[in-house]
């Protein structure tokens, strides 16, 4: 019974959102309004890049930086997939070679996670954001020199493949996942690691193995945001999945809220909305996210949501239907504060 | 979800604010990087072709309206520029559309002109497959008044081979730059076609200060000459490195040298070295020197070659436009796949079948710390 | 054989660079166990400070084209200098004062954060242009005024290295720092004080050292050294931007964790061993992986022996 209701509760978002998603897309389609497509579509990838960075850094309170670099994996392999099966070769069509060419760049970036992760991950808070880093620039750096993936110049003249059902299917299945994931066993694993890494070993979770998954799931929908942006962009280059790249991202989640995915979602929108309104003073964005970063962690260091989701709110619970859900609780730890280590300093 | 429904006022209001304007004047979009580490490229071109709607508006305009430029920053990223012009395009229904510099941000751009078709005229993107989509056909709404990195390549590599009859040359480029790879690839094919010898191939990255390793490496393979196809600020830096190692040997390289910045970072090391360009202003063209007069009424210096580019790709438009049997996109871009020998500041443009233009380069040598004509290379 | 050595020249010269860098954030690691993110833009800001004051003093340029190294022009280059490294000093005060004190007994990771935002602000704080100011200084990259000029000492000619004398002095100058620093953390009260403080802190509180004070001064002498190095840097190698410090100050924070993070001679041997691998490297491998280099070598480090070159092994008690 609870197999069955946690399978519907998977495929329901989809079977309501892609229909919905369609509809829209027609919509923006013939009203040829181009620009509230490709915001629309910067959301979603916005949106896929946060829940997914916060699974990791959120969830499970490791912090890493290097997320563009598996973004570059994926869109660049999403790329070369996509190429091989362009123009009806070997019988796709078009819309299942896309599909197929994503599930491959989520596999690659996967991969590349694996890859990195199970080094990095034995390390502590600090070294694992300069690891992550790292590893980030040194992907990139590999991709500049590949002459098959275009070095610097890039791949371009890509088919503009991403539109808002794309972007809104790849939405949904981020923000399912990591909502299935948080409340399954493992979830509770990584809250747990999140809470006091030590004690979890104790207790016998196996830290490593499950920081490694979580990495893995976070790399895998980074890669699935990089194939949408390569094919919105039509153009992959090095230069577009830069540390400034993981910065942002950074922010976003940090902004709604480490541990909630409620609140990615919400910074995610928020803040490309602001972007695009904002575009006159593109100037001091930086200054800006650079400032708001310092503020938030003086201040509110939880960002907009902590770790609590949409439902925990105080007004949402008292809703009627939402009324026996109260006993439960918000899934993941009570403590609202950022958690990462805490300093012990060697107490006596 | 109110801010949501301001910005959507917003733009409705902007819009509809723009299409009165349609009446009595031609927007005109530019896509520029006018903040980032390529500043100058953005604000050179900019000046260029405000100065050129200046004039065309005192002498009555395009059809009788007068231009109007909108610029946008795209702060020098590829993403940013896709979405300046969209922005552009969609929101503020430009006419047409100028930009970029940088081969990385015109490929970005494009595919949004080429969908809407709007034209779009590149002023100084040398790489080949700004024009083309995947397949090499040439796409029908971007266009460029520049010419293209295989003939540029070309260039130097005659010059060298000619002029300065050197064979052997080492190759210093910037890994993370596509104009730089490109150039590099082209200069080095034909190079070794002509008979000469590349001793040796190495990179560094832009913003790097320190080129010492590269320049040890290629100082043990003797060259006679290092081809550095980068832009200004790296390449003044490793002039110096270079004779800081006590290598004598001159140093070549592309438009991306043009700069007055190159000469104040520089300070003599390039002394003796040449790079091709797309004008020099030493030349006694009538058309030319009156350029450079009005340039320096109106902003205080002596213009670069993107800023002559900025004024010709103003003209370029502004004399298809004219062409043109209406305003739209269709019309103008068939307008602009005539231009025949249109005489510009850089020289007379024709564009071929990939909207290239077909003209000659310069070559520049320094002496002095200051950039002296040598030689024209026809295609 | 002269390439061997002209590399380990530029190596040597390179890494005294990254060592001056990584001394302030092996220092900062010590007594707070938090990777100053803006150290290397401290790094930058230095740079930049004896860019505006050789320009308000007048020095360096055209004046300077063609002369050696007068009397006067060394007491002015050391008067830039000094005066640069006391302006950082007042940053990193200001940063630890304002950015990092508040949250010392927050979770790490929320001052890590900071950290970024702080490096982030620097650095494209700096990138603002306003129109008809010099300050910010924008985008465009400036070029260093010449303090005084460097030609090649001649003394390796015989072996085919060039050596410039602005190479030497630096050298020199940054060991100087190097050796003054060394004495200040081993054989002085003050030096006493960071050391306990960075074993523990509390204890060192409960035993009557001034601890915010002592973590305040860590901070003033480790950006003083980074302006130094920034100084140091832009006379042999002119050109600065705001983005310098970037990966400069990453690349210093693996030579930090290379000689041990907390180490102070180890911070120095891994600024070294950084430069002259990042050099050799480069010069006879693969010049276009550079960058890529310094990751490399962090993630070996950090697998195999994470507590680097000299740093202590330590246990975590729960």
């Amino acid at each position: 019974m609870a197999f069955a209701r946690g399978v519907l509760r998977s495929v329901l978002p989809f079977l309501v959102g892609i229909p919905l998603l369609l509809a829209l897309q027609t919509f923006l389609d013939s009203q040829g309004i181009d620009y509230w497509t490709i915001i629309l579509i910067s959301i979603g990838i916005n949106v896929i890049l946060a829940v997914s960075l916060n699974v990791v850094n959120g969830f499970t309170g490791q912090f890493s930086l290097g997320h563009a670099g598996f973004m570059a994996v994926g869109g660049y392999t999403t790329a070369k997939v996509a190429l091989a099966f362009a123009n009806g070769a070997h019988g796709l069509t078009q819309q299942a070679a896309f599909g197929g060419a994503l599930l491959c760049g989520m596999a690659a970036a996967a991969l590349a996670g694996l890859v990195v992760g199970l080094p990095s991950l034995r390390l502590r808070g600090d070294y694992l954001a300069i690891v992550t880093l790292g590893f980030g620039m040194i992907i990139v750096s590999i991709v500049e020199n590949v002459d098959a993936l275009g070095k610097a110049i890039g791949l371009s003249g890509l088919p503009g493949l991403t539109n808002v059902t794309w972007t809104g299917v790849g939405a949904i299945a981020t923000v399912v996942m990591a909502r299935r994931l948080a409340v399954s066993t493992q979830g509770r694993a990584l809250f747990a690691i999140r809470e006091d890494e030590v004690a979890a070993e104790a207790m016998g979770v196996d830290t490593t193995g499950y920081k490694v998954r979580a990495f893995v799931i976070s790399a895998a929908f980074a890669g699935l945001a990089g194939g949408l942006i390569v094919h919105l962009l039509q153009l992959a280059t090095p230069r577009s999945f830069n540390f400034i790249r993981s910065f942002e991202v950074v922010v976003m989640v940090v902004l709604g809220g480490l541990g909630s995915i409620t609140g990615s979602v919400l910074a995610a929108i928020i803040l490309t909305v602001a972007l695009e309104a904002l575009r006159e003073f593109q100037q001091y964005r930086m200054v800006v996210y650079a400032l708001l970063l310092i503020a938030l962690m003086l201040t509110r260091p939880q960002g907009l949501f902590g770790t609590r989701e949409l439902w925990d709110l105080p007004l949402v619970r008292r809703l009627p239907w939402m009324r026996n859900r109260a006993a439960a609780g918000p899934a993941g730890a009570p403590p609202t504060e950022v958690r990462g280590e805490t300093d012990s300093g060697g107490e006596t | 979800m109110r801010f949501l429904r301001v910005v959507a006022a917003a733009a409705l209001l902007l819009s509809l604010a723009c299409s009165k304007k349609e009446s009595a004047e031609i927007l005109i979009g530019h896509v520029a990087s006018l903040t980032g580490s390529e500043a100058t490229f953005g604000q050179s071109t900019d000046n260029g072709i405000k100065l050129a709607f200046e004039e065309i508006n005192k002498a009555g305009g395009v059809k009788g309206k007068k231009l109007v430029l909108k610029t946008l920053d795209d702060q020098g990223k590829p993403e940013e520029a896709q979405v300046a012009a969209t922005r552009l395009i969609v929101n503020d229904k430009v006419t047409a559309l100028i930009g970029e510099v940088a081969s990385s941000r015109s490929l970005a751009m494009g595919p949004v002109a080429e969908k809407n078709k709007v034209p779009m005229i590149s002023t100084a993107s040398t790489n080949p497959k700004v024009t083309l989509d995947q397949q090499g056909n040439t796409l029908k709404y971007v266009f460029r008044v520049c010419f293209i990195d295989p003939f540029q390549g070309t260039v130097m590599a005659k010059f060298a081979r000619e002029n300065m009859k050197i064979s052997k040359v080492a190759v210093l480029r910037d890994v993370g730059n596509a104009y730089s790879v490109g150039l590099a690839d082209f200069f080095e094919d034909t190079f070794k076609k002509m008979g000469g010898e590349i001793v040796t191939d190495q990179s560094f990255k832009a913003g790097d200060q320190d080129f010492k390793a590269q320049l040890t490496k290629i100082r043990e393979t003797n060259p006679e000459a290092i081809y550095v196809p980068a832009y200004y600020t790296d390449v003044g830096l490793i002039s110096r490195q270079v004779r800081e190692l006590g290598m004598k040997v001159p140093l070549m390289g592309g438009d991306g040298w043009d700069s007055e910045e190159l000469y104040k970072i520089s300070q003599g090391a390039l002394n003796g070295s040449f790079f091709s360009n797309h004008y020099t202003t030493e030349s006694p063209d009538e058309r030319v020197k009156s350029f450079i007069e009005k340039y320096k009424a109106a902003y205080g210096s002596v213009p670069d070659a993107l800023a002559a580019l900025g004024y010709d790709a103003a003209l370029v438009a502004a004399d298809a436009m004219n062409r043109a049997k209406d305003l739209s996109g269709p019309a103008i871009a068939d307008a602009l796949a005539a231009t025949k020998d249109f005489k510009a500041v850089t020289g007379n443009i024709t564009l071929n079948e990939q909207h290239n233009a077909v003209k000659s380069a310069v070559v520049i040598a320094i002496d002095n710390n200051a950039g002296k004509y040598a030689a024209t290379v026809s295609p | 054989m002269t390439e061997f050595l002209q590399h380990l020249v530029n190596g040597v010269s390179l890494g005294t660079i990254y060592a001056l860098i990584a001394l302030g954030y092996t220092m900062v690691y010590g007594v707070l166990k938090l990777i100053n993110f803006a150290h290397g833009d401290v790094y930058m800001v230095g740079a930049f400070m004896g860019y505006y004051l050789a320009g308000f003093w007048r020095l360096g340029g055209a004046a300077s084209a063609g002369g050696g190294a007068t009397p006067g022009s060394v007491v002015r280059a050391f008067l830039i200098t000094a005066a640069s490294m006391v302006v950082c000093g007042f940053l990193g005060y200001v940063i630890e004062r304002f950015a990092y004190r508040p949250l010392r007994d927050r979770p790490r990771l929320t001052a890590l954060i900071t950290a970024i935002g702080v490096s982030f602000l620097l650095e494209f704080g700096f990138q603002l242009n306003f129109r008809g100011s010099n300050f910010p200084p924008g985008p465009t990259p400036r070029i260093f005024p010449t303090l005084f000029e460097g030609h090649d000492t001649g003394w390796l000619s015989a072996l085919g290295v060039n050596l410039y004398t602005t190479d030497l002095l630096t050298l020199g100058v940054a060991i100087l720092l190097m050796v003054l620093l060394q004495w200040i953390v081993y054989r002085t009260k003050f030096g006493t004080a960071m050391r306990a403080v960075s074993f523990d802190h509390q204890v060192a509180g409960l035993m009557g050292i001034p601890v915010n004070r002592i973590i305040s001064w860590t901070f003033v002498l480790g950006s003083a050294l980074a302006a130094a190095a920034g100084i140091l840097f832009a006379v042999t190698r002119p050109r600065i931007d705001p983005l310098m410090g970037l990966m400069f100050g990453l690349k210093a924070f693996v030579a930090a964790v290379l000689g041990g993070i907390g180490s102070v001679p180890g911070a120095m041997v891994g600024g070294m061993v950084l430069g002259l691998s990042e050099e050799f490297v480069a010069g006879y491998l693969l010049s276009s992986y550079r960058d890529a280099i310094a990751f490399g070598i962090l993630i070996l480090v950090l697998v195999l022996r994470p507590s680097g070159l000299f740093g202590r092994t330590t246990v975590e008690k729960v």
